[in-house]
């Protein structure tokens, strides 16, 4: 019965298709959710001193003046997909099927990081064309802080799939592969979590 | 001479011959004297041909043992430089009455900054860290930490941290901000210096380690405690070691954002904290005592869980009101994440919000005095012997309670708009920091040694040690008090006030006491080495032990327990004894599986380390050859599959039965005769 | 086990993500769509913020499956932990900060 394999952990959880890495999943898995709860404590604190720079624009430019709507409903949009993908992932990883569509969905996942980055990078761009840079004004420097924070953590999940995806190339698919790609998949899935606050408190709120 | 132009910037920076401490003689001289160090330690190991062994045995070591002890060795050098500079200041202010004395007041602000800095986060965090490390596993009958490499990872993060602070007295001029490195004052415009730039990066380098410690030791007990250890049959030690590493997690990320803006506002020119642009410096200060307060609770916790231990075990006792022990220590561990405003009541916040903050700050006597009381009713009508880490616990009763009550003075808002900044606040921290903290840990290394090394730290040293660091503390801080009333500001060179005098030269006598104690510590472990064979314990229970720790052989084997252990009750060493079941042969003994030792740690922690000094000196190639470093060393390792090594079954029977058969032969001790030559770790309790 | 019973838990397992998808977009959506009609801003805040919230919701319970379920009890208590102290922090800085805003205006 499949009920029998209790579930050990946040997300995915291998069960009885592969008892051994599930034996093992549970500290591993449970070490990597406790890390990620520190990591949402410091985006709270990047949050925290966002909303308490809200009004310090020091002359320049504000949210309205150089927020755009749809290019952030693009960005959320495609980092909700990437989520999507990644969980398609696991499935593929749990059930072995292996190579064609792990391959695929975790491909899928990568390519929608980076044009996540892309388009982040995109605005920037054209917000510092604007001058609207981070060194412009309070409001601005806790902006891109706070942004780019949860940019550098998908692009350092980006360099995470690239790895998985050499390995299950190199190794195949062994338990210690299988664990790095369970761990990768809540670190996305957390990224995105974040992305909810950053859309609704610095692009809605700002624009509303 | 360096230029602005060409190839020099390039490649060295803003490095330049300046940057050398020959400007003052007391800079150059202590300069020496770490470049010194460096060189004779380097020059000995040489000599002895130690190398190899040095890196195998313990450099890239994953063992817990081992990552403890080497914490404990960096928390000893960096005690005695702080320790050091402690005294230099109190001898400044012995003779500063309209006396610009012998230090500059540039220097001096120097030695405030890299004194608070390594003692918090160089002294106690490492040594904290390194007894957890060391102790918690054995006491849950685990043989490794749950993840054995990120822990060698920690351990050079810290050692890389506090390299970069050692460095800093040689090349360069350190911070003059102060352990806490408030903006604007930190902030380019003012400070364009590298000082702040070493302190961010050095603190930095040390939050990280401690976050990652913190994971570490929290899902260590939640998942690899033996058979039968339920949660509320772990020795006290465990509890309050689980607490703080769950505020290490909680708290170290303030900490983090705080020094990573600022580094911002240095690098990028970005308007965190600064005067202009919409800085709000205030925000700094917010976000440091978010860690901050934590923090000294991370500090004190470990030390409550050894009194605890000690007391017990010295009382021959089982611990007195163990539950709320648990509670109590609970309680403190989520009030502290409730109280960081009483850092800074003066900032102009409405007395309202302070009020909020001065009441929760009040709470928190409340489960500390519980401890006390049950510390007190433990040592009741028990059999008390007075052994040196004993003596440690006790004086801190004592003189914890004294500083706790100053505490809940400056909790009152009122109050501590009269005394803030003044050296009563420095009598308070230091009340709670060197009876608290310090005796803990020095209670812990005295007790935990024969367990790390297999011989028994020289008693009669151990004791003057502990006369000289109470009597010194004592004189050293206790007048603190007063002067503070009196309105002598703190971090201060030179005063002009003549009654201040006689209570600072008290004071700088009390330093002496310290500086003695410092030396005694050094000179009983020179003895203890030298009677090593004498003072040997290779029963493995030198103090009558309760816990599982002292079930085993000293020095413990790699693999701790030859067979895993199964407990059914609280202080399981203890029942065992009783029930005469404690060195019993096993009929079956299984392969064990070990970490292998692997070089990912050493390489992430010098990788990050240089790149902190190219970031500090502006050495762009450095630092991101540094980070690239430190990225590649995981992803290299993860290749690696081949990280555990097997320790066959048959080794481990013939290693369990060799000392099984020599325990057998050794003279049970009695506890009269527990800190002489005869006690050799056989218990009269389990020979009975 | 049973090809039978895995494919039965492979099809609940894919029917989670389905549904949490189309859940999280349409709160975002309704987020979204909540700026771009202009309404009145306190009513917009008030719904951004329960959308979020609720998306948050929807983002646990269907992509990282973390439920009252027993045995993902310690997981839940360490979010509701962290939900905690995020609250003590978050809300405490704001807090502290406006306050002092406030009294230098
Ligand atoms: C053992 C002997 C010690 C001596 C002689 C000593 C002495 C001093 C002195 C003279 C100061 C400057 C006070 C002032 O600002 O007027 C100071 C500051 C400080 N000490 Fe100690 N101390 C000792 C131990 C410790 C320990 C064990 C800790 C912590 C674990 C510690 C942490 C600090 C901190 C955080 C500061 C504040 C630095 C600042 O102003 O930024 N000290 N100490
Ligand atoms: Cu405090």
């Amino acid at each position: 019965m499949s009920t029998a394999a209790r579930n050990r952990h946040p997300g995915i959880n291998l069960g009885n298709t592969d008892p051994h890495t599930h034996a093992q999943a549970e500290e591993t898995l449970f070490g990597f959710w406790v890390f990620l709860m520190s990591d949402l404590v410091l985006f709270a604190l990047l949050f925290a001193t966002y909303a308490s720079m809200i009004g310090a624009t020091d002359g320049g430019p504000g949210p309205k003046d150089v927020f755009e709507l749809s290019s952030a409903a693009i960005e959320t949009g495609v980092l909700l997909l990437s989520s999507l993908t990644m969980g398609m992932a696991s499935i593929a990883m749990k059930y072995k099927e292996h190579p064609t569509r792990l391959y695929g969905w975790l491909g899928v996942t990568l390519l929608l990081g980076l044009v996540f980055l892309g388009l982040e990078a995109h605005d920037f761009v054209k917000m510092a064309s604007e001058g609207a840079t981070p060194q412009r004004s309070g409001w601005l420097s806790s902006f891109y802080a706070l942004v780019s924070t949860h940019g550098l953590h998908v692009l350092a999940g980006c360099i995470w799939l690239t790895i998985s995806i050499i390995q299950l190339a190199v190794f195949g698919l062994r338990s210690e592969v299988k664990l790095r790609i369970m761990r990768l998949s809540l670190f996305w899935h957390l990224l995105d979590v974040v992305w909810i606050f950053i859309f609704s408190v610095v692009y809605l709120g700002g624009l509303a | 001479m360096p230029t602005t132009e060409g190839w020099w910037p390039l490649l060295f920076g803003r490095l330049s011959y300046d940057a050398l401490p020959f400007y003052s003689a007391i800079a150059t001289a202590a300069a020496s004297v770490v470049v010194l160090g460096a060189i004779t330690v380097v020059a000995l190991i040489t000599y002895l041909g130690r190398w190899r062994w040095l890196w195998r045995e313990w450099l890239t070591s994953l063992d817990h043992k081992k990552i403890g002890i080497m914490y404990v060795v960096i928390a000893m050098v960096m005690l005695s430089r702080a320790v050091v500079e402690g005294s230099m200041m109190r001898a400044q202010q012995a003779i500063a009455l309209d006396n610009p004395g012998y230090l500059e007041p540039e220097h001096f602000a120097q030695l405030f900054s890299t004194h608070g800095s390594i003692m918090i986060f160089f002294m106690a965090m490492p040594f904290l860290t390194g007894i957890i490390n060391f102790a918690l596993p054995m006491q849950i009958g685990a043989r490794e930490v749950s993840f054995p490499l990120l822990n060698s990872i920690s351990l050079w993060l810290t050692a890389g941290g506090a390299g970069l602070m050692m460095v800093s007295l040689v090349i360069g001029k350190f911070s003059t901000g102060g352990w806490s490195g408030y903006p604007p004052y930190t902030d380019a415009a003012f400070n364009p210096g590298v000082g702040p730039d070493y302190w961010i990066f050095a603190v930095t380098l040390s939050s990280l380690a401690s976050t990652m410690t913190g994971i570490n030791i929290a899902v260590t007990i939640y998942k690899k405690r033996c058979g039968g250890m339920s949660p509320f049959r772990m020795p006290l030690f465990c509890w309050t070691s689980l607490c703080t590493s769950v505020l290490m997690i909680f708290a170290l990320p303030p900490l983090t954002v705080a020094t990573g803006l600022l580094a911002l506002d240095r690098y990028v020119g970005t308007h965190f904290f600064t005067n202009d642009g919409g800085g709000n410096m205030m925000n700094f200060a917010n976000l440091f005592w978010l860690f901050g307060h934590p923090e000294v609770y991370i500090l004190i916790l470990p030390a409550f869980g050894v009194y605890s231990q000690v007391i017990s075990n010295f009382s021959s006792k089982i611990l007195y009101g163990y539950d709320s022990l648990i509670i109590a220590t609970m309680c403190i561990a989520v009030l502290s994440f409730t109280v960081w405003v009483h850092h800074f009541f003066t900032m102009g916040q409405s007395a309202d919000l302070n009020a909020v903050f001065g009441i929760a700050t009040m709470t928190i006597g409340i489960p500390t005095g519980v401890k006390i009381f049950d510390w007190i009713l433990t040592m009741a009508w028990g059999r008390v012997r007075f052994t040196v880490p004993m003596i440690y616990s006790l004086a801190f009763m004592v003189l914890f309670t004294v500083g706790g009550l100053t505490g809940i003075l400056l909790a009152n808002p009122a109050i501590d708009f009269q005394v803030h900044n003044s050296v009563f606040l420095v009598a308070h921290f230091h009340n709670m920091l060197i009876p608290g903290l310090l005796y803990g840990m020095i209670a812990a290394y005295t007790y935990w040694f024969p367990k790390a090394f297999g011989f028994r730290l020289d008693e009669w040293w151990g004791r003057v040690a502990c006369g000289c660091w109470i009597t010194g503390f004592c004189l050293a801080f206790l007048p603190l008090y007063p002067l503070g009333l009196m309105g002598m500001p703190r971090r201060t060179q030179e005063f002009f006030e003549p009654a201040y005098l006689p209570y600072t030269i008290v004071a700088g006598v009390g330093a002496l006491f310290l500086l003695a104690a410092l030396a005694s510590l050094v000179t009983q472990l020179v003895v203890s080495i030298r009677r090593r064979e004498e003072l040997a314990v290779p029963g493995g229970d030198p103090w009558n032990g309760r816990t599982l720790e002292w079930a085993i052989p000293c020095p413990a084997p790699e693999y701790n327990f030859a067979v895993l252990p199964i407990v059914d009750s609280r202080d399981a060493f203890h029942a065992y004894k009783e029930k005469g079941t404690a060195y019993l042969d096993h009929r079956f003994y299984s392969d064990i599986e070990m970490p292998k030792n692997s070089m990912t740690g050493v390489v992430f922690g010098i990788a990050l380390a240089a790149a902190s000094f190219g970031f500090v000196w502006h050495i762009w190639w450095l630092a991101v050859l540094g980070v690239l470093v430190a990225i590649a060393a995981p992803v290299a390792r993860s290749f690696v599959l081949d990280t555990t090594r097997i320790i066959p079954a048959e080794e481990v029977r013939r290693d369990h039965e060799a000392w099984l058969a020599r325990l057998r032969k050794l003279p049970p001790a009695d506890r009269a005769v527990e800190t002489t030559p005869q006690n050799r770790g056989l218990a009269e309790a389990a020979a009975a | 086990m049973s090809a039978e019973v895995e494919e039965q838990e492979k099809k609940r397992e894919l029917r989670s993500y389905i549904v949490g998808f189309v859940l999280a977009i349409s709160l975002t959506a309704l987020a979204f769509l909540v700026v771009a009609a202009d309404l009145q801003t306190s009513t917009a805040y008030v719904v951004i913020g329960i959308a979020a919230l609720a998306q948050v919701v929807v983002h646990f319970r269907f992509f990282l499956h973390i439920s009252w379920q027993r045995s993902t009890r310690d997981d839940l208590q360490l979010i509701l932990f962290t939900t905690l102290i995020i609250i003590l922090m978050a809300g405490g800085t704001i807090w502290i900060l406006n306050n002092l805003h406030h009294r230098m205006m």
